[in-house]
């Protein structure tokens, strides 16, 4: 790719980017969140356009108009967020627009080819069953079958192990190096730099669109891959006082709960967050993470159990009950949830506490009042807007979750709930969110923090707690907490 | 994005000025598709319109078009509520039809001495319409089935309901051909201006629900309930908002605002209850239209119900002079639908004219030192 | 009794054939992640076009075949605003039924009320040609290749569109086809059930298509025999109409309409058998 420049309304996602990738290589892109990588890949998949540059493959100019010529010229994209059609089964989502699968009975022909393929690179999976019922890593196995099996040659991975355990993701690394041995090209987009040093042959690193340098991985040492990075030397340790700790601000006691699926998503979880403490709980994705905050925050019901919120039960009582009991929630889906996108800054800002003073008065709503609040939220919580009366969904990440942790800590909370808080954010929005719950911490409040970044978790939490099909498999002080030990556990084997 | 010399950028708030030219377009270019149609049936579009001008933009003509303006009003100030707080209330057409049915009760049958029959019937028809309103909204909270559906169907039940009603027990001593009630007494028939139809009392109260609907909307912590309900229902959910509550408000309210414009037909205009065809000329889905043009104001209503109801005194010229089906009025309301819709892209387009080539090189540090927009450029 | 239970059959045959057309349709435009709430629409144009057709042509077939056209070329300006311009799928389907029933009252004024002269018979090759059809597009749609590629279109279009398939295209055949069968369905209507045109003829039929194509679950045979069922209700309402006055009767099938969608979500839970997930939504290269 030589050149290629792609701006979006308000950014320049990539600033005349120039990648040079060979056969037989892992070549890691790295960057952090908003750096324009996945816009990158993105553009070479033919999923956007570029507004300059071109793409040269195998010494020849090429257009790549969309995902369809990008396969033809034999390039596979496993996406961060997979694309798959969850009810389908393995072997239909294969054979989903794929060239020279006879028109009757498909899936049956493709189920041979996968079992062939699977053995070949050690990517074994039923081609029978739904996608819904694969774990993560499964499910990234297909996606990765779907571009062997188009013949891809030349195969991106966005993020790939972000979703998985250690051990999961040392074992895709062994996948990467057999398609290496084979001739295939791999992109590997990645922020995480130990990684990179695992797998990678050769490292570009991008800022802001920009790429700072093509580098040999052999020739690259972490700490200088992070300055390049992030254009500054970072942090690796928080600062962090002991705190004091209080009673407690949460206990679960044997709670179970069911999915939206209707399966039992929570087993019989017990755990207590005492204040001045932060509880991280680390897990795999689609472990009963999400289950668990909801029942926590009133959003779902458990089925059995309690939960109780400084000392008041609220095993199923709405959000509001929780809410009012002292809690605070920041949700995974912050656009989603969050928020409400098209609704102003200000508003949001008063989301959750609009029925209480001074924000109304009776049945009406107090303009004055909200809008003193929310210039001093905006001040305090350094919300980028230029005006609170915009729609709250013109603000970037960062600034949506400064926005509700500005929302849900004025209410001076004893328990936060926080699921995912820094997801998707650059370096410097995450170290803010970081010293936001950290300055909660001292100032008692307990924390419950889930999180599938194990470097997050490690670095916030006094007790992590693992999670696994529903159940906490292990509790131990952070301090004594290793990945390897975190890594086995998520995956459910006692080590 | 260039195209020629115009430089076009996306946005996410279009100036109201904007989406006031973009409807006036689009409107513009529904009635040009309809000229088509008149000729294709043979009429000379210049012909159409000329005798549609002559009979609607006159003074005599602007009492017929606040005639129609009444219910559309009523009708198009609850659905502005309703699609407000997401709930996709087809209904409009029945509910009118149970707020007749509901008045004609209280004004025939019922022993409501006379200074207060006009209240009652208000209230009952507002009630009957609520009613009916709120039917569709326990299906979709209880049993969730798509309130579009049974909407519609409610309708239906409501048409022949009221057909039943006029054909058998409540069918009155005097027959011309069609079957309907005795007239209304007196005391149950709603004043009209004189020289009119106009219903005055009942166009007072459309504009009041006007104003009051749209101070529930802005200042009240009921409205900021359901205006997060409709934009966001999961972030409605976290906010600890009660999605039952809040819907059954709306429809209680969308439903008897309906009822009330039934109320107004069949006491200002009928002053009986007679054929449902007849009771609502399809008031209730061309509200849908008056709500849609609104874009969720209920101020704006009383705007776009005007135009609507220029719409329906041309569909009576186009009847009496062209000799044109009833339903010609349909073909004007599905094309300016069609075309409101067809040019919502437009609103979110900021066009620009810039005819000299400026060159535009990658923008200075500082410009891409911002951070991504939330849903375009984001690294996701 | 039983004359009458065979006849009641028989004429649920005659009027359950237009409704499997114009429900098998809506099941396909759904199927790929449209909503098309213009079914009303398309068939009262089939049902003129077919009309107009077999009255001056006298070839009652011919006439469907036009009907076909007319409801796909209705259907191409839905899907166009909803996929092309990415309208609001209820709103366009509305304005759809307004614009169809408006043009064919217009443009059938010359007609209104009058008989045609040549017809079909109510049980024709067209009955049995649904109960094919039904079998033939269940069998497409579960164990073909189209098939797969139009239910992950309305299940999930990103994944459709990054392995290559177009799935504008897909989702524009899908809607087009299904508004050439409930062409068809209106269209068997004037011709072969009612064969005469009167404005308005559909009474609300595809409204009750749509909710057959709903408490179907989406599945082609079931929806069949849904269509079925709601043709022997309606024959019922009218059979009843001896003995009791006709406007509870015909009440009936859209009561009945409500309760059996209220039964169905019931009955369905959340499981495996629920709306395509994409359903309504449109697709946006890029955004997912």
């Amino acid at each position: 790719m030589e050149e290629i420049t792609k701006q979006f309304p308000g950014v320049l996602a990539n600033d005349r980017v120039t990648l040079e990738v060979r056969a037989g290589e892992v070549h890691a892109l790295l960057g952090e969140n908003g750096a324009g990588k996945t816009t990158l890949v993105k553009v070479l998949y033919g999923i956007h356009q570029p507004d300059r540059g071109r793409i040269v493959l195998r010494g020849r100019p090429v257009r790549v108009r969309s995902p369809h010529d990008a396969l033809t010229l034999g390039l596979g994209m496993v996406p961060q967020h997979f694309l798959l059609v969850r009810r389908h089964t393995v072997a239909e989502n294969v054979c989903l627009g794929l060239a020279g699968t006879r028109a009757l009975f498909p899936a049956v022909q493709v189920e041979r080819r996968l079992t062939e393929l699977g053995t070949r690179y050690g990517l074994a999976v039923n081609p029978r069953a739904p996608v819904w019922s694969l774990s993560i890593s499964e499910q990234q196995r297909v996606e990765i079958l779907k571009a062997l099996l188009r013949g891809a040659t030349i195969l991106i991975l966005d993020e790939p192990t972000s979703v998985l355990t250690p051990q999961e993701a040392q074992s895709l690394f062994a996948v990467l190096r057999r398609m290496k041995a084979e001739g295939h090209a791999v992109i590997f987009i990645t922020h995480k730099l130990d990684e990179v040093n695992a797998v990678a042959d050769r490292i570009t690193v991008l800022r802001k669109g920009r790429v700072v340098d093509t580098l040999l991985a052999s020739a690259a040492d972490t700490r200088m891959l992070a300055r390049m990075m992030v254009g500054r030397d970072v942090e690796f340790h928080l600062q962090r006082s002991p705190g004091t700790r209080g009673g407690e601000a949460l206990r679960l006691d044997n709670l179970w709960a069911l999915s939206q699926r209707g399966l039992d998503a929570l087993r019989g979880v017990s755990l207590t967050v005492n204040r001045g403490e932060i509880v991280g709980v680390a897990g795999v994705a689609g472990n009963g993470q999400t289950e668990l905050v909801e029942v926590v925050t009133g959003l779902r019901q458990a089925a059995s159990g309690t939960v109780r919120v400084l000392d008041r039960d609220v095993t199923n009582a709405n959000a509001r009950t929780v809410l009012e009991a002292g809690a605070a929630h920041i949700p995974e889906e912050r656009m989603r949830t969050g928020i409400v996108g098209s609704m102003s800054v200000a508003e949001n800002l008063i989301l959750r506490r609009y029925r209480y003073p001074p924000f109304s008065r009776g049945m009406l709503l107090d303009p004055e009042a909200i809008m003193k609040f929310v210039r001093r939220m905006i001040t305090e919580y350094s919300i980028a807007t230029p005006d609170p009366r915009l729609p709250a969904r013109a603000l970037s990440g960062g600034n949506v979750q400064r926005l509700i942790l500005a929302r849900e800590f004025s209410g001076d909370p004893w328990l936060i709930v926080a699921a995912h808080p820094t997801s998707g954010l650059d370096v410097s929005a995450t170290e803010q969110i970081h010293s936001l719950l950290l300055n909660r911490r001292e100032r008692s409040a307990g924390i419950l923090l889930v999180s599938e970044d194990l470097d997050e978790i490690l670095a916030l939490s006094d007790r992590i707690a693992v999670i696994y099909e529903g159940r906490i498999v292990g509790i131990v002080p952070a301090a004594t907490a290793t990945r390897e030990w975190l890594g086995l556990m998520m995956t459910g084997q006692r080590p | 994005m260039r195209i020629g010399p115009l430089e076009v950028e996306r946005r996410n708030v279009p100036p109201w000025s904007w989406t006031l030219a973009v409807s006036i377009l689009a409107i513009l270019v529904a009635l040009g598709l309809a000229g088509v149609i008149f000729w294709s049936y043979g009429v000379s579009p210049l012909h159409a319109y000329g005798v549609i001008i002559r009979g609607t933009l006159n003074p005599r003509a602007l009492p017929e078009i606040v005639r129609n303006m009444i219910p559309l009003l009523l009708a198009g100030v609850g659905l502005v509520l309703a699609f407000r707080a997401l709930f996709w209330n087809i209904g409009a057409e029945g509910q009118i039809l149970l707020g007749a049915t509901a008045a004609t009760w209280v004004a025939l049958y019922s022993p409501v001495p006379d200074p207060l029959k006009l209240p009652a019937m208000f209230a009952a028809g507002f009630l009957g319409g609520a009613a009916w309103g709120l039917i569709p909204a326990v299906l979709k909270l209880r049993f969730s089935v798509n309130e579009v559906i049974s909407t519609l169907m409610m309708n239906y039940i409501a048409l022949y309901l009221v057909s039943g009603l006029v054909h058998g027990p409540w069918k009155g001593n005097e027959m011309r051909g069609f079957a309907f009630t005795d007239a209304f007494p007196r005391a149950a028939q709603i004043p009209l201006i004189p020289g009119t139809r106009i219903h005055w009392i009942t166009l007072l109260l459309g504009v009041a629900l006007a104003i009051g609907t749209a101070f529930l909307l802005k200042r009240t912590r009921a409205g900021f309930e359901i205006r997060v309900q409709g934009e966001n229902p999961e972030a409605a959910r976290y906010a600890g908002i009660d999605p039952v509550r809040t819907l059954l408000v709306v429809m209680f309210i969308a439903g008897g605002t309906a009822g009330l414009a039934g109320v107004g037909e069949a006491a200002g205009i009928h002053r009986r209850l007679l054929d449902p065809n007849q009771i609502s000329l399809g008031f209730g889905y061309a509200a849908i239209i008056v709500a849609w043009l609104a874009r969720g104001s209920p101020l704006a209503v009383l705007v776009t119900s005007l135009f609507l109801g220029i719409i329906f005194a041309s569909g009576d010229v186009m009847r009496v002079a062209l000799q044109m089906p009833a339903r010609v009025t349909d073909v004007f309301n599905g094309l300016i639908l069609f075309c409101l819709i067809g040019s919502e892209r437009l609103l979110y387009w900021r066009v620009r004219w810039l005819p000299e080539r400026t060159v535009r090189g990658p923008a200075p540090e500082a410009g891409t030192g911002r951070e991504a927009t939330g849903a375009s450029g984001s690294d996701s | 009794m039983e004359e009458w239970i065979i006849n009641t059959i028989i004429r649920g045959l005659a009027l359950g054939t237009p409704l499997v057309w114009a429900a098998l349709g809506e099941v396909y435009a759904e199927r790929s992640g449209v909503v098309n709430l213009g079914v009303e629409g398309m068939m009262i144009l089939g049902a003129f076009a077919a009309f107009a057709l077999a009255q001056s042509t006298g070839h009652p077939y011919l006439g469907l075949l036009i009907a076909a056209g007319a409801g796909g070329l209705a259907a191409l300006l839905h899907a166009f605003l909803v996929i092309s311009l990415r309208a609001n799928q209820y709103v366009s389907g509305l304005a759809l039924t307004m614009f169809g029933l408006g043009l064919s009252a217009l443009l059938g004024r010359r007609w209104e009320g009058l008989p045609l002269l040549t017809t079909l018979p109510e049980i024709s090759l067209l009955t049995y040609g649904g109960v094919a059809l039904a079998v033939l597009l269940w069998f497409v749609l579960y164990h073909t290749r189209w098939g797969i590629i139009i239910r992950s279109a309305g299940e999930a279009p990103a994944a459709v569109d990054t392995m290559g398939v177009n799935v504008f295209l897909v989702r524009y055949l899908a809607v087009v086809f299904g508004g050439a069968l409930a062409g068809v369905g209106g269209g068997l209507l004037s011709v072969a059930y009612r064969p005469s045109w009167t404005e308005g003829m559909t009474v609300g039929l595809g409204w009750i298509a749509i909710a057959i194509a709903i408490f179907a679950s989406w599945d082609p045979l079931r929806a069949w025999a849904g269509a079925f069922f709601f043709g022997a209700l309606f024959h019922l309402s009218f059979r009843l109409q001896t003995w009791v006055a006709p406007e509870p009767l015909q009440m009936m099938p859209f009561a009945f309409t409500i309760l059996v969608l209220a039964l169905a979500t019931r009955r369905r839970g959340m499981g495996v058998q629920g709306a395509p997930e994409a359903l309504g939504l449109p697709y946006i290269r890029g955004e997912h």
